[in-house]
């Protein structure tokens, strides 16, 4: 295991414990207004201090760390469970006007960024963390579906599959049995690598309010508070931010280091 | 060549047709009619008539999409729901600021991530490189809209070097134009440098294993002569595709970036629309955004092909 990954994993378990031990307990109530101890710097009775309204900065990045993580982490769900196949499928009709198909609409898709699919969906439905769900969520199939076709399509040429074939399997049993278990490391890192552009796509969307609406706390959206007021609190945009990179940073060393660990030959596309 | 060109320019037209309606018919479940929207719910069935003849809203669904498509392709975006001035005006004014302000990133993202790239794959495994690709994994964690922001507390609030936000607009000159986008730019262009240089570097590292390097260097070139006239220029293919992919995230990123500088952008006016359900404008802008992904990307494969002739047989 090399030093990014032990890194990695431990900035991203910080997170993921904060934002579990957060459903049992917080410093303070992250929602509690006290507005006469509104925009205190950082000490020992709020460690990150106070927002605008007197709320405790550090019970609301440790609640604010569950909407980061369920955004991203189903966003990444839904890439994975509807590009996977899509990719299989693709792979084991190589040629066909299915695996066209699947490989256009895949090039369809990525010419939607996620703001983009954001803006439509909010336009439509209105604002919340589910459409910034699906936004990142569809943003998220074709490279999985990509990703997917790339690896099986190489070991289609194996001659293991070969052997399956030639006892008699069918195509989707053979994607079943002997490709996707060959495929899944790829996919983990893939999976770690999407998860952080969630983070930040999430932290992205609810800032501009496309995201978690109030009283959901959100990283984006602390930063939005923060915006107007950065100048006499700092602290209000410099707290949120460093959570998001050291949660981003943590999740891209740990995806750097799976890669190496799981199978240095694999190449992983970098978005 | 022409044939690969050909081809690509059908599915090129495909996506574009298919993009359309996808953004047509996500539109029209919208609930709600826009024309009893603007008027309130007091409007008298007959003013309200006429309103739905006036924006095109009588026609059936197909008619209306085929009507959207076609003044499109004459310029004719419609007319905004609670402007009633042409959506096209309104995108025109706001393109000369979202675009410059991509464009603007761009230059600044090559120009920073092309040299570090160079010099972390010269330096490869020695303190520099470890330095550079140190520096690269931060860019890439660091949301650029906090960025920005870190930038207007450092340069605007304290050093006052710049105005924290708003465009000067290009009457008074290009250079006052480009000094109210350059900290947005700046903003924008960092992440997207610090994944360029590392594909530079890594398709530079690529080429540096390669047989013609070593031919290079066989036939008396330096190291730097080689990694310059041989490195360099073929790792310019891979490095090509990926500013093409950033050129769509760049104008999307601007949409973000222009709410942390209160820029006029096209990212301003989707999100006025959205909040006044002025849904065609809604619809044109994200038919614009799609439209320019589309596009540039087919410029990238066509580029491509150009440089690389493998690639022209290959599909």
């Amino acid at each position: 295991m090399s030093r990014n990954l032990i890194l990695g994993a431990c900035l991203s378990s910080l997170v993921v414990l904060a934002a579990l031990i957060s459903f049992v307990w917080t410093p303070y109530d992250h929602a509690a207004l006290d507005i006469p101890a509104k925009l205190q710097p950082p000490d020992a009775q709020h460690w990150f201090g106070t927002d605008h309204f007197g709320r405790d900065m550090f019970s609301m990045i440790m609640v604010g760390a569950r909407t980061s993580i369920a955004v991203a982490l189903v966003a990444v769900g839904i890439g994975m469970a509807l590009g996977v196949p899509l990719g299989l499928t693709a792979a084991a009709r190589k040629g066909s006007w299915l695996d066209e198909l699947i490989m256009r609409g895949n090039d369809l898709v990525f010419a939607f960024p996620s703001l983009v699919i954001a803006i439509l969906i909010t336009a439509v439905f209105g604002a919340g963390a589910i459409n910034a769900i699906i936004a990142i969520g569809i943003f998220n199939i074709p490279v999985f579906a990509r990703i997917t076709r790339g690896a099986a399509l190489s070991l289609w040429e194996r001659e293991f599959i070969m052997a399956a074939r030639v006892a008699g399997k069918g195509a989707a049993r053979i994607s079943a049995e002997h490709i996707l278990p060959n495929v899944a490391n790829l996919l983990i890192v893939q999976g770690t690598i999407q998860f952080s552009l969630g983070i930040l796509a999430e932290a992205g969307l609810s800032y501009v309010g496309l995201g978690a609406q109030p009283p959901t706390p959100s990283w984006g959206r602390m930063l939005a508070d923060a915006q107007t007021m950065v100048g006499i609190a700092p602290h209000l945009a410099l707290i949120p931010g460093f959570a998001i990179i050291l949660t981003v940073l943590g999740l891209n060393l740990m995806g750097d280091g799976l890669r190496d660990w799981l199978d240095p030959r694999i190449r992983v596309a970098r978005a | 060549m022409l044939r690969y060109s050909l081809k690509r320019l059908i599915s090129l037209c495909l996506s574009l047709a298919v993009a359309s309606v996808v953004i047509f018919a996500v539109i029209e479940v919208a609930p709600g009619d826009p024309a009893s929207f603007m008027l309130g719910v007091n409007a008298q069935p007959d003013t309200l008539a006429a309103l739905r003849a006036e924006l095109g809203l009588d026609v059936p669904k197909h008619e209306r999409y085929f009507n959207w498509v076609g003044g499109m392709l004459t310029g004719d975006f419609g007319t905004s729901y609670t402007y009633r001035t042409p959506v096209s005006d309104m995108i025109a004014d706001r393109m000369w600021v979202s675009l410059p302000l991509a464009l603007y990133a761009l230059t600044l993202s090559t120009a920073i991530a092309f040299p570090a790239g160079i010099y972390a794959a010269s330096r490869r495994g020695k303190p520099g490189d470890i330095a550079v690709m140190g520096a690269t994994q931060l860019g890439i964690a660091v949301p650029n809209f906090w960025f920005a922001m870190m930038l207007v507390l450092i340069f605007a609030i304290n050093l006052r070097l710049f105005n924290a936000g708003g465009f000067a607009g290009w009457e008074d000159g290009i250079w006052t134009g480009l000094h109210s986008l350059t900290l947005p730019a700046i903003a924008l262009a960092l992440p997207q440098a610090a994944i360029l240089a590392r594909v530079m570097r890594s398709a530079l590292l690529d080429i540096l294993g390669e047989d013609f390097m070593r031919t290079a260097r066989a036939k008396g070139l330096s190291r730097r002569q080689a990694l310059w006239r041989h490195g360099v220029r073929n790792a310019l293919i891979p490095v090509l595709t990926i500013i093409g992919l950033q050129f769509s995230f760049l104008l999307a990123g601007a949409i973000i970036i222009e709410q942390v500088f209160y820029l006029p952008g096209l990212g301003r006016l989707v999100f006025q629309a959205i909040s006044s359900r002025d849904l065609i404008v809604v619809e044109s802008v994200v038919m614009l955004l799609v439209f320019a992904v589309i596009i540039v990307n087919f410029l990238v494969d066509l580029a491509y092909a150009a440089v690389d002739p493998r690639l022209r047989s290959r599909t």
